[in-house]
C-alpha cells in the first residue's frame, strides 16, 4: 500500500465517522470532507512558498539543517537578517558599485515599460481586428495565428542578430521592440472588443467622437476587467523574463532581479541564502499589482449597454 | 431645424446586393417623417444613409441646405435614437447626455442647463446619477431620447426606438413622441416596421418595399388611396382581402367576377378599366368594408363563403372565410352580428372602398391611378 492508498484510505475512514455522527444528514458530511480537501491541497501549494519565507530569514550556516524553522530556542541565534544584508551591499562591476535596489528599479521599468507598450498596440490591433472590415483581414488573422505556434525560442537566434544589426544591444529596446505588438494581447483584446455592441460605436460617432476617442472613451473602459488581466500576464511576464535579459543586456547596472538572483547560485557561487531573501523581494511588486487589479477581473461592465 | 432630401439615393453592396434602389424624398422642416416597411426592405439602410453611418453608393442627401454625402455622421447635426439604446453603460445618465456636449466643447454651465432642461422633460431627474443597467426598459429609452434632444440638433433619426418596449409601454411611449414632436418641432425620420406607429406618428408615411420607396403621403391618405397591392397589403389589421378575378362589364357598366363566378358591380369607371377588360386582375377589399347585409343601391355585390373562424375581439369580430373557389378572406363585422362557424353566407362588398390592383405582388392600383 502506497502514501495515495493510505491517504485515500484515510478520507474514506474521516467521512464514515463524520456520516455516522450526522446519519440524517449526509451533506454536512461531505462539506466537512471537502473542506479538508482544500486545505491540504492549499497546504501542498502554499508549502514551498513558506519554506521560501523561512529559508530568507534563517541564517545561511543553517540554511540545509532544518527543513523549515528552526526550533524557538535557536531562533536568537537562527533567525536573523545576513541574507538581506549581504543582498543590499554594493557590488563590485565594470561600471562601478551597483546596488540591490538598482536591478528592483530596472525590472519595475523594463516590466511597465514592456505592459504600457505592449497593452497600447494590443488593444489597438484588437479594436481594429473586431470592429474594423478590411481588405485581406482573414489573412492578416491566419497569419497572426500561425506566428503562434512557432516557439519564441526558436526565433531567439534571428531576433538577436537584428539587434544586433540594429545596434540595439544593451538597451531595453532590445527587449519591449520585439514584443511590442503581442499577437497573444491583440487575441485577447479582440475577443473581449468583438461582444460590444456596433451601436455603441455608432452613437459615439454621432455624438461627435473621432475615431480615437471612440477607442478611448468608450472602448477602453467597456473592456477594463480584461485589460486588467493582460496588464497582470504582461507585467509577470515581462517581470520573471530570465532570457531576454540573459541574451540582450550587458552591462551589470542594466541587469533585471531574475538574471542577478540567478548569479548567486551560478557556477561560481553557491549564496542559497542571498538567492532565496531575494527572491522573496522579487515576490512583492508582482503580489501588490495583483491585489490592486484584482477587482478588475470580476466586474464585467458592459451589462446594461443595450437591452437585456 | 432643417428639411432633408434624398434624391436617386442608392446602395449597392460589394455583394452586389442592392438595399436600396434609387429612393427620392422630400422631407420637410419640423415634418414627420415615418419610414415603413417589412425587414430587409431597405429602410433602416436609407436611415443609415442619412446619419452617414453607411456611405451612399450613388445619389446625393441634402440636410438643410448642405449636401451631406461625403460630410462625417458628427458635422451632420443630426442625433439618432437607436433600437436597442446604445447608451454608455460605464457612464452615468447625467454623463450620457453631457457627453457630446462635452466633445463639442460647451461650457460646463451650459451643460449643466441643457441636461437638467432635457431631465425634467422626459422626467429623468432623479435617475442622473445611476448607470444605465440601474435603469428600466422606458428609463433607458427616456435616456436615449434625452441624449438626441440635448444636442438640439436639426434633424432626429429614429431606429425602431420603441420595439424592445412591453406592448403597453410601447402605446405611452408612442404618444409621448406625438408631444414631444409637437413640443420640438424638429424634423424626425422614424423608422419602424409596426404599422400603428407608422399611422399614428407620422405626418407622412413613406412605405418601402424591396429597397425601393412604393408611396409617400399622409397616413390616412396611404390607408385609403393605396398606389399598389403591397401598401394595400402592408397596413391594415387584419390585413386587405385580395381575391383574384378578371374585369368585365355588366349591363353595360364595369363588373369584376370572381373566380367563383360571384359579380361585383363596379361604379361607373372614367374610362381607368378599359385597358384591363377581360384581364386576370387581384379585387382588395379592406375587412371592414364586408358586410353581411346588402348595402344600399349595392344588393347584387356579395361573395358566397363559409365560415371557417369566428373570433370576437370585443370591439368587433374578425371572420374567417372561403369562398367557393377556395379563396380565402376575412371580414371585420360588429361584435353583436349574429353569424355561425361552418354555415354558408354572403358576403356583401362596399365597392365605393373596395380596390383594382395589376396582379403581382406590386400590382398597380388603378381604382386610384385614373383619378
Amino acid at each position: 500500500m502506497n502514501s495515495i492508498h493510505t491517504f485515500l484510505l484515510v478520507l474514506a475512514v474521516l467521512f464514515a465517522v463524520l456520516y455516522a455522527f450526522q446519519p440524517k444528514r449526509p451533506k454536512i458530511a461531505f462539506i466537512y470532507l471537502r473542506y479538508i480537501v482544500l486545505i491540504l491541497i492549499a497546504a501542498l501549494v502554499l508549502a514551498p512558498f513558506f519554506w521560501l519565507i523561512c529559508a530568507a530569514f534563517k541564517d545561511p550556516d543553517v540554511l540545509m539543517k532544518y527543513t523549515f524553522l528552526p526550533p524557538l530556542t535557536e531562533w536568537a541565534k537562527e533567525i536573523n537578517l545576513s541574507n538581506f544584508k549581504e543582498l543590499f551591499k554594493n557590488q563590485p562591476s565594470m561600471e562601478g558599485d551597483v546596488y540591490f535596489w538598482q536591478y528592483i528599479i530596472n525590472s519595475l521599468f523594463l516590466a511597465s515599460i514592456t505592459t504600457i507598450v505592449q497593452m497600447f498596440f494590443s488593444s489597438m490591433g484588437g479594436y481594429a481586428l473586431a470592429k474594423y472590415d478590411f481588405r485581406g483581414k482573414k489573412m492578416v488573422m491566419l497569419f497572426m495565428l500561425a506566428s503562434m505556434m512557432i516557439p519564441g525560442v526558436v526565433l531567439l537566434a534571428p531576433v538577436y542578430k537584428l539587434i544586433v544589426n540594429i545596434g540595439l544591444m544593451d538597451t531595453y529596446w532590445a527587449l519591449v521592440l520585439p514584443g511590442a505588438c503581442s499577437v497573444f494581447g491583440m487575441f485577447l483584446f479582440r475577443q473581449a472588443i468583438v461582444g460590444i455592441p456596433n451601436d455603441l460605436i455608432e452613437a459615439g460617432r454621432i455624438d461627435g467622437c473621432s475615431e480615437f476617442s471612440i477607442f478611448m472613451n468608450l472602448i477602453m473602459p467597456l473592456v477594463r476587467p480584461m485589460t486588467g488581466a493582460f496588464c497582470l500576464v504582461t507585467f509577470l511576464g515581462s517581470w520573471n523574463n530570465f532570457l531576454g535579459p540573459q541574451v540582450y543586456i550587458n552591462a551589470q547596472s542594466k541587469l533585471t532581479l531574475p538574471v542577478v538572483l540567478n548569479q548567486y547560485v551560478g557556477v561560481y557561487a553557491n549564496q542559497y541564502g542571498v538567492f532565496l531573501a531575494g527572491t522573496l523581494l522579487a515576490i512583492i511588486p508582482p503580489a501588490i499589482l495583483f491585489f490592486c487589479l484584482q477587482k478588475e477581473f470580476i466586474s464585467g461592465l458592459s451589462s446594461g449597454a443595450v437591452k437585456g | 431645424m432643417a428639411k432633408v432630401f434624398l434624391k436617386d439615393v442608392q446602395k449597392v453592396y460589394d455583394n452586389g446586393f442592392a438595399a436600396v434602389k434609387g429612393a427620392n424624398l422630400d422631407i420637410a422642416d419640423k415634418e414627420f417623417m415615418v419610414i415603413v416597411g417589412p425587414s430587409g426592405c431597405g429602410k433602416t439602410t436609407t436611415l443609415r444613409m442619412i446619419a452617414g453611418l453607411e456611405e451612399i453608393s450613388a445619389g446625393t442627401i441634402t440636410i438643410g441646405d448642405r449636401v451631406v454625402n461625403d460630410v462625417p455622421p458628427k458635422d451632420r447635426d443630426i442625433a439618432m435614437v437607436f433600437q436597442n439604446y446604445a447608451l454608455y453603460p460605464h457612464m452615468t445618465v447625467f454623463q450620457n447626455l453631457a457627453f457630446s456636449l462635452k466633445l463639442r466643447k460647451f461650457p460646463k454651465a451650459e451643460i449643466k442647463k441643457r441636461v437638467s432642461e432635457v431631465a425634467e422633460m422626459l422626467d429623468i431627474n432623479s435617475q442622473l446619477d445611476k448607470k444605465p443597467k440601474a435603469l428600466s426598459g422606458g428609463q433607458r429609452q427616456r435616456v436615449a431620447l434625452g441624449r438626441a434632444i440635448v444636442r438640439n440638433p436639426a434633424a432626429f433619426l429614429f431606429d425602431e426606438p420603441l420595439s424592445n418596449l412591453d406592448a403597453k409601454l410601447r402605446v405611452t411611449t408612442r404618444a409621448e413622441l406625438k408631444a414631444l414632436h409637437r413640443r420640438l418641432s424638429t424634423t424626425s425620420i422614424y423608422v419602424t416596421h409596426d404599422q400603428a406607429e407608422a399611422m399614428t406618428l407620422g405626418d407622412r408615411i413613406c412605405v418601402m418595399y424591396n429597397g425601393e420607396i412604393q408611396q409617400v403621403a399622409p397616413p390616412m391618405e396611404v390607408y385609403d388611396k393605396p398606389v399598389n397591392r403591397f401598401v394595400a397589403g402592408f397596413l391594415g389589421t387584419p390585413p386587405m382581402n385580395f381575391l383574384k378575378g378578371k374585369l368585365s362589364t355588366k349591363d353595360g357598366s364595369p363588373a369584376f367576377i370572381l373566380n367563383d363566378g360571384d359579380v361585383i358591380t363596379l361604379k361607373n369607371s372614367n374610362g381607368q378599366y378599359k385597358n384591363y377588360l377581360e384581364k386576370e386582375m387581384i379585387i382588395g377589399v379592406r375587412p371592414e368594408h364586408l358586410t353581411v347585409e346588402p348595402l344600399a343601391g349595392q344588393a347584387h355585390n356579395g361573395i358566397k363563403a363559409k365560415v371557417n373562424v369566428v373570433e370576437p375581439l370585443g370591439d368587433r369580430k374578425d371572420v374567417y372565410l372561403t369562398s367557393t373557389a377556395n379563396q380565402k378572406f376575412i371580414a371585420n363585422l360588429d361584435p353583436h352580428t349574429k353569424i355561425d362557424v361552418d354555415h354558408q353566407v354572403t358576403m356583401y362588398i362596399d365597392v365605393n372602398k373596395s380596390h383594382i390592383f395589376e396582379p403581382g405582388e406590386t400590382g398597380k392600383n388603378i381604382t386610384i391611378s385614373a383619378n
